[in-house]
């Protein structure tokens, strides 16, 4: 049975055209090989440099906010259970003329609540309005901790050139799993 | 005062910044995770620049790619280069961007918007 598992599995990879996909825990240093591999990967692809950039540019930020969201902090917390939420999958491929971004991670509900309310906001803008809240964010916006400025969904919307798209699904009282999906035109 | 030389890297840019010259180049990409580590020193060494500038600093930005981590650290260091700009030096920023790469055009726009800077944005065939 594994053998046809996996068979499925390269099947799906194959007629979805994914280009890289990876399920685990996102540390730097594999954010450092992904992009390094995804850049290779579109030397040989036949798209204009405006393309690969847009692309490398989302990809950025995508993986970022995963390497932010799980980001564990207390030592003393590593045990299994935990690895597995901080987990995260992620994919990329290229259908017809565009490429897609998806991404999938555990989150809490009041995250969860939190993240949702903004992706609506961001979703509900136009680019000039999006452009506008980006250059707000960017200048009355604080910095966390961790480095991040709240930028990267507004980014990810004004490069991608679509809207984001998102579905939260329900596992148990405390989590949820949070699926995106980006299109790069 | 000592000029500030870093080696680009996968993540971070290539740093230029002499005192004597009066120039500051960022060169190449910037997409650490944490950007706030690496822009620390730049800060500070600006910050020592402006107690004894030359009468021109001129800055060069020619980025590649930057991350949202990046671009919060950016304006910080553009902000400090508008307190440092007045009587003693004039501060004036060129902002690079490859032909085709409206993208980067637009993130010089926007600290072009918020920086009270000469700031120029110029499309070159290659950075």
């Amino acid at each position: 049975m594994i053998k046809n598992d996996i068979y499925e599995l390269y099947l799906t990879m194959e007629r979805e055209n994914i280009l890289l996909s990876f399920k685990g825990v996102v540390t730097s240093d594999l954010l450092t090989s992904v992009l390094s591999i995804m850049e290779s990967k579109m030397d040989y692809m036949e798209e204009s440099p405006k393309t690969k950039k847009k692309v490398f540019n989302v990809l950025v930020e995508c993986l970022q906010n995963l390497y932010h969201h799980i980001d564990v902090t207390d030592q003393s917390e590593r045990n299994l259970e935990l690895i597995e939420s901080k987990s995260a999958l992620f994919m990329i491929s290229k259908k017809d003329d565009h490429f897609m971004i998806q991404t999938g991670n555990y989150i809490d509900a009041a995250s969860a609540a939190e993240l949702k309310s903004r992706l609506d906001l961001i979703n509900g803008m136009d680019k000039d309005e999006l452009k506008k809240y980006y250059q707000d964010t960017l200048n009355n916006g604080a910095m966390s901790e961790k480095g991040t400025a709240g930028l990267g969904m507004i980014d990810i919307a004004r490069k991608s050139g679509n809207k984001l798209e998102y579905q939260f699904l329900p596992i148990n009282d405390v989590n949820s799993f949070f699926c995106l999906n980006i299109k790069i035109d | 005062m000592e000029n500030l030389h870093l080696e680009g890297s996968a993540k971070t840019p290539s740093i230029h910044f002499d005192a004597v010259a009066g120039k500051l180049e960022l060169k190449g990409r910037s997409i650490p995770e944490n950007s706030v580590e690496f822009y620390k020193p730049l800060n500070d060494w600006i910050d020592a620049y402006g107690k004894s500038p030359v009468g021109e600093t001129i800055v060069d930005v020619k980025l590649e790619y930057f991350n949202t981590s990046s671009s919060k650290c950016i304006l910080d260091l553009f902000k400090k280069l508008e307190t440092i700009s007045g009587e003693r030096t004039k501060v004036s920023v060129n902002w690079y961007f490859e032909e085709d790469d409206e993208d980067m055009e637009e993130a010089g726009q926007d600290y072009q918007a918020i920086i009270g800077l000469p700031f120029n944005i110029i499309e070159v065939e290659e950075i």
